[in-house]
């Protein structure tokens, strides 16, 4: 079956077209950051271009204008990826239905407990650290897949696909049959392909926002090899 | 309780939760442990300097009877190790053995260094690099107690950045590492632990000032940054409700008096934020208010009207510091400083203050103005 590949992007002005090109290259969704000053989950590279986006006035109802107009470009889900600020500022059940409207196809909170505000329908992450009561619950509530986050800490390339991924894959997979999309350190085709091997997507982030930086060209290829290193998983 | 009303709750990656409800339950069977409180209490008395004494200051208000709760005579030279003393002894009912901790004055990074070195811990303390710069003495003392101080050199380089980042260290080594907040924020469980381990100033100054004056303060007065030595002072006056409550922010650091709801390091209260929920930069001369949120608790007692929260120019609060040098002989840290000026003129004639912390750590920056 083919592996999904979901590709992490910061809301900024030129985010459709970055979008567009990268769902050209073989991304099957998409996830807009709305930034936020304080990200506790993320790492240097995605703080930085939160950064950025802030100082380019990427504040909650601009985000949803490109979230709208990268809409208007690609057929392939979208997904806005936030932190409970945002949310509780803009009013939770408006930000919800105005992204819905403006073409999101579901939301992830980075600092929002599945238990917490379960009325909010949202992708769901779990970590190594979960134990198999809050895997359930997590499962349970989750809209569409579950965002497995593969390790122990904050968003960022690292050299290794995480060893932590498959013991928590297992264990997810012994409690649900919902799509299971891995993210948090997932960087290059090698691990691409080793964690396709283990679940049924992967989400890349810091190295699709470095890539972004550089411009679509830069993004395109290194979805095309994602996509590669996907593809060729047995 | 994990929330105050619309405050508190968990606001963390999933990645936490389960440290959290392990924190949760070792607390839950510590909080009523005798053997806990037997140990904690020996180190309060014998290694702290447990009870800390209440001053009548006359020529300092000699309009007034004001008295102050003496946090600066405790060792370390602030309220900071009542909290640090008790969360070390959870760390080791935990089992950890790495301790993380955040700091804006270093008063909390000390304190943190200190129990750390009393017990064999390794620490490492998350601290702004303009706070690096603005309060020396405090780092070279954590050095001096063993601890690794690392800098933080991204955003306001002050106390949310030095949290944010030891938040993330929490999140790479959950399963290794205690997080030894150094205030009444974070999330559920951090905001009660902190304030139950702080409740000693409150509870031993409302006997003291019995004591003294035959009767209850009019009102009670603490700074609040973070919150802790001002939930610790006002918790056990809270039933007492002729007695004012009344919290000091810096004027340029005011989450209660001209902040929103919102969510920061885990915790919904009442925050310096834009509309977008961006949060904004606090200014404040002293490093330890300097912080742009507040313990959820404070912005609950504030809701419910039992404490009133008022601010403090960086101008007042260095007059107030000078004044307490001069006509009494005490060296009040900045932080402290803001509850001594708006304990002036707060319109009550019995009032007892938090002096939460000495201000040796603030000379350089006094002497600057």
């Amino acid at each position: 079956m083919t592996k999904t590949l979901v590709v992490y992007l910061m809301a900024m002005p030129d985010t459709p077209a970055l979008a567009q090109a990268a769902v050209e290259a073989g991304a099957d969704v998409v996830e807009l950051g709305f930034p936020f000053s304080d990200p506790l989950a993320d790492g240097p590279v995605i703080r930085r271009a939160g950064e950025r986006a802030l100082a380019a006035g990427m504040r909650t109802a601009r985000c949803l204008e490109v979230l709208a107009e990268t809409r208007s470009r690609v057929g392939v889900p979208l997904i806005p990826m936030t932190y409970s600020s945002i949310f509780d500022a803009y009013g939770w059940e408006r930000l919800e239905s105005d992204a819905r409207a403006a073409g999101a196809t579901s939301l992830i909170v980075a600092d929002l407990p599945s238990d917490v505000r379960p009325e909010l329908r949202r992708v769901q992450l779990v970590a190594p650290t979960s134990t198999d009561a809050r895997l359930k619950l997590a499962a349970d509530s989750t809209d569409g897949w579950l965002y497995l986050v593969t390790v122990t800490g904050t968003t960022g390339a690292r050299a290794e696909l995480a060893p932590s991924l498959a013991p928590l894959a297992q264990r997810v997979r012994a409690i649900t049959g919902v799509p299971l999309y891995a993210g948090f350190g997932i960087s290059t085709p090698e691990h691409a392909r080793a964690a396709a091997e283990l679940v049924d997507g992967i989400v890349v982030g810091s190295a699709a926002v470095a890539a972004a930086e550089s411009g679509p060209a830069e993004l395109s290829a290194l979805v095309a090899s994602l996509r590669a290193g996907l593809d060729a998983a047995g | 309780m994990s929330s105050y009303g619309e405050y508190g709750g968990r606001y963390v990656p999933e990645t936490l939760i389960p440290a959290l409800d392990e924190l949760e339950s070792a607390w839950a069977s510590l909080r009523d442990d005798d053997a806990f409180h037997a140990e904690l209490h020996g180190l309060r008395t014998n290694y702290a300097g447990r009870p800390t004494p209440l001053t009548r200051v006359e020529r300092f208000a000699p309009d007034q009877r004001i008295y102050l709760k003496r946090e600066d005579l405790m060792h370390t030279g602030s309220h900071k190790l009542n909290n640090a003393l008790g969360q070390a002894l959870i760390a080791q009912r935990l089992g950890k053995h790495r301790i993380i901790a955040e700091t804006g004055a270093g008063q909390h990074g000390v304190a943190t260094a200190t129990v750390c070195a009393r017990f064999g811990l390794e620490c490492i303390v998350y601290m702004g690099s303009e706070d690096i710069r603005r309060q020396a003495p405090n780092v070279e003392r954590m050095k001096l107690l063993g601890a690794e101080v690392r800098p933080v050199e991204f955003g306001t380089r002050t106390l949310k950045e030095a949290t944010s980042e030891a938040i993330r260290d929490w999140i790479a080594n959950v399963e290794t590492t205690y997080y030894l907040i150094g205030s009444c924020v974070g999330p559920a469980p951090y905001p009660e632990i902190v304030r139950e381990l702080q409740r000693v100033i409150g509870r031993e100054a409302r006997e003291q000032f019995i004591d003294a004056e035959g009767r209850l303060p009019e009102a009670v007065v603490a700074c609040v940054g973070g919150g802790s030595n001002a939930i610790g002072m006002f918790y056990d006056f809270i039933p007492d409700e002729d007695v004012r409550l009344i919290g000091v922010e810096a004027a340029g650091a005011a989450s209660l008096s001209s902040g929103r709801s919102g969510v920061l390091h885990g915790a919904r209260s009442s925050l310096l934020a834009d509309e977008d929920g961006q949060i904004m930069d606090a200014h404040s001369i002293s490093a330890g208010l300097d912080y742009p949120g507040v313990g959820p608790e404070h912005a609950y007692l504030r809701d419910t009207g039992r404490a009133e929260y008022l601010t403090c120019t960086d101008d007042e609060a260095v007059a107030a510091f000078h004044r307490l040098c001069e006509t009494e002989g005490i060296v009040p840290a900045l932080e402290s400083s803001h509850a001594l000026a708006r304990a002036l003129d707060c319109g009550s004639e019995l009032v007892a203050v938090c002096l939460s912390g000495r201000g040796d750590k603030d000379l350089a920056e006094v002497l600057a103005q």
